[in-house]
């Protein structure tokens, strides 16, 4: 694979940032969009645009036919076994509440469990929060190791007989650590326990195999992938969506509207009530056409050497504190430095033009825990270079260089 | 402007050595501020005395260089000014950071003014202003002895 055409393909990198190369760290928060991807969204509003599912003529369905058609790629690229099974939302933010609201409100009552960790975003937490309040549900946290890890062992401690979801992260988004996912979703099914994985971090950089995982839900973020904003993907089993309720009601959703009741959709409409993220939804199929002309597993190797090479750099680097040591780690480098606050840090970075993220990066629960109020966190993408962590390691230095006068 | 200008010796001086960084004893004024976005943390003391002076002023917290200069800096010229004096300097700071070239009041005498300029880096950093104002907002509300914790970014 070869990182400087695949670069070329982002326009953004064609822009000076403070009149500096821009060194883009900031994927874990939103990867940027390579030329096909936006050319997509253009060409459907000058050329294609119609609303889909609705009316007869030509256009509106051309549009059905290839918004369907993402569905269907995204079917494949996750090996899900029915492209039913792909429910477009708004985010994993979406996905997640999906889930939570309407599992809740149909298996949930007082006194009933949910484990999450201690390594979640508030996204994969306060949907499952509000389950407190209106159901009387109990939430715990499976504790990390030393290392900023969860392992099976922490999950299987943190079951009791009343857990009755377990809905957990697949890469941390601030220690990196990757969980063994398949391994946990095993251990729920021994225990009847459906699990939800929130894939954000995991979609855009492992190979996903959703009957080989066989997970009951994964939520995915396609902004992070590649991929427009304002979109998701819920993966969920089948037998999930037929027997839990709608969530959002509107028009798309329903079969029959009468003034006594409503009978509703069938799948994967149901889920989708209203208007959609046509443009989003069908240009997302480039991303992940831009995915396969890689090769994940291609992808999978270049961001794991790149990672060890940053965590090598940032290890030589005396002032630097790596967050989290995970034996399985992806391409995420949270970091601290002796007496200089992750927001300076940044700001100082960004005159250079390398972009990073500050703060606790939706993770509160985890900052706690590790006893930081913030961190610093370089993150990688397909375009990044071992030159760009490099950049990164002597910004660094410029920033000790600044607090040490 | 440019870095240097943002991170100036006085701000680093008194980021990483903020003065009044304790809690006054029998303080009978105080307030929470919180900066979710950056988790930047603020508690100010106030001991006010029955001549509505501040006899004294402290706070704890922790957070970015700009957060701390700001407290550190705002806590030093606040001691034994009147309540009056005080509600006036947090105005015309803010307005300072917000729009203004320079500050306008009386109150404090130029070199002081100086201190508080250094501040006015931050007016290039549009996602830095809150840091610089959030010890500000804090006590005002330390002052109108609001219960509720000053929020830079007010959410549920
Ligand atoms: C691990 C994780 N979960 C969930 C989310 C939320 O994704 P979104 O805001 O796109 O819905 C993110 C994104 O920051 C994330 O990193």
């Amino acid at each position: 694979m070869n990182v400087n055409n695949i670069k070329k393909q982002f326009p953004i990198f064609n822009n000076k940032v403070h009149n500096n190369d821009l060194v883009y760290l900031d994927s874990a928060n939103s990867s940027q969009k390579p030329q096909m991807v936006v050319d997509r969204i253009y060409d459907f509003y000058t050329k294609e645009f119609s609303n889909v599912g609705r009316s007869v003529h030509y256009l509106a369905v051309a549009a059905t036919n290839l918004y369907e058609n993402t569905r269907t790629m995204m079917q494949k690229y996750i090996n899900a076994k029915d492209p039913n099974e792909i429910v477009f939302t708004k985010g994993a933010t979406e996905a997640i509440n999906l889930v939570a609201n309407t599992f809740g409100q149909k298996f949930l009552r007082e006194g009933d469990e949910i484990l999450l960790t201690e390594l979640e975003h508030h996204s994969n937490y306060v949907p499952w929060h509000y389950l407190r309040k209106l159901k009387g549900v109990k939430i715990n946290f499976a504790e990390i190791n030393n290392d900023g890890e969860i392992t099976l062992e922490s999950i299987e401690k943190s079951i009791t007989p009343k857990t009755k979801m377990i809905a957990i992260t697949h890469l941390s988004n601030v220690t990196g650590a990757i969980l063994p996912i398949k391994e946990i979703t095993s251990l729920a099914h021994s225990r009847n326990i459906p699990i939800l994985i929130d894939g954000c971090q995991g979609a855009p950089h492992l190979k996903l195999d959703m009957q080989d995982i066989d997970c009951d839900f994964y939520a995915i973020s396609c902004h992070k992938m590649y991929g427009p904003t304002g979109l998701g993907v819920l993966y969920a089993k089948k037998k999930w969506l037929d027997t839990l309720p709608p969530y959002q009601g509107g028009g798309g959703m329903i079969r029959e509207v009468k003034k006594e009741g409503i009978s509703f959709g069938d799948l994967p409409n149901k889920y989708e009530a209203g208007t959609m993220a046509t443009a989003q939804v069908i240009a997302f199929g480039e991303s992940i056409k831009f995915l396969n002309q890689i090769g994940i597993e291609n992808i999978e190797k270049h961001e794991s050497e790149l990672t060890k090479y940053g965590e090598e750099v940032l290890r030589k680097n005396n002032s630097v504190k790596l967050v989290g040591n995970p034996k399985n780690k992806g391409s995420v480098l949270s970091f601290t430095l002796d007496g200089i606050h992750a927001h300076d840090i940044a700001t100082i970075l960004d005159e250079d033009g390398v972009a990073i993220r500050a703060g606790h990066h939706c993770c509160q629960i985890l900052h706690d825990k590790l006893g930081l109020s913030a961190t610093a966190r370089a993150s990688l993408g397909v375009y990044n270079t071992k030159d760009d962590l490099d950049k990164l390691n002597e910004s660094i230095n410029k920033c000790k260089k600044i607090f040490d006068r | 402007m440019d870095l240097k200008e943002l991170y100036q010796e006085i701000i680093l001086d008194h980021g990483k050595n903020p003065r009044n960084l304790r809690k006054t004893e029998n303080f009978n004024k105080d307030a929470k501020g919180h900066n979710p976005l950056c988790g930047d943390k603020v508690h100010i003391f106030l001991k006010i005395d029955e001549n509505k002076n501040i006899s004294d002023i402290s706070f704890e917290g922790s957070g970015c260089a700009i957060s701390m200069a700001s407290a550190s800096i705002m806590t030093d010229l606040m001691k034994e000014k009147k309540e009056k004096e005080v509600k006036e300097l947090v105005e015309d700071f803010l307005q300072m950071i917000k729009e203004s070239p320079e500050m306008k009041t009386k109150i404090i005498n130029e070199n002081e003014k100086t201190k508080l300029m250094s501040l006015s880096g931050v007016k290039q950093y549009p996602m830095r202003v809150k840091c610089a104002t959030l010890a500000w907002h804090t006590l005002t509300s330390a002052m109108n002895n609001s219960q509720e914790e000053t929020n830079t970014e007010k959410f549920d």
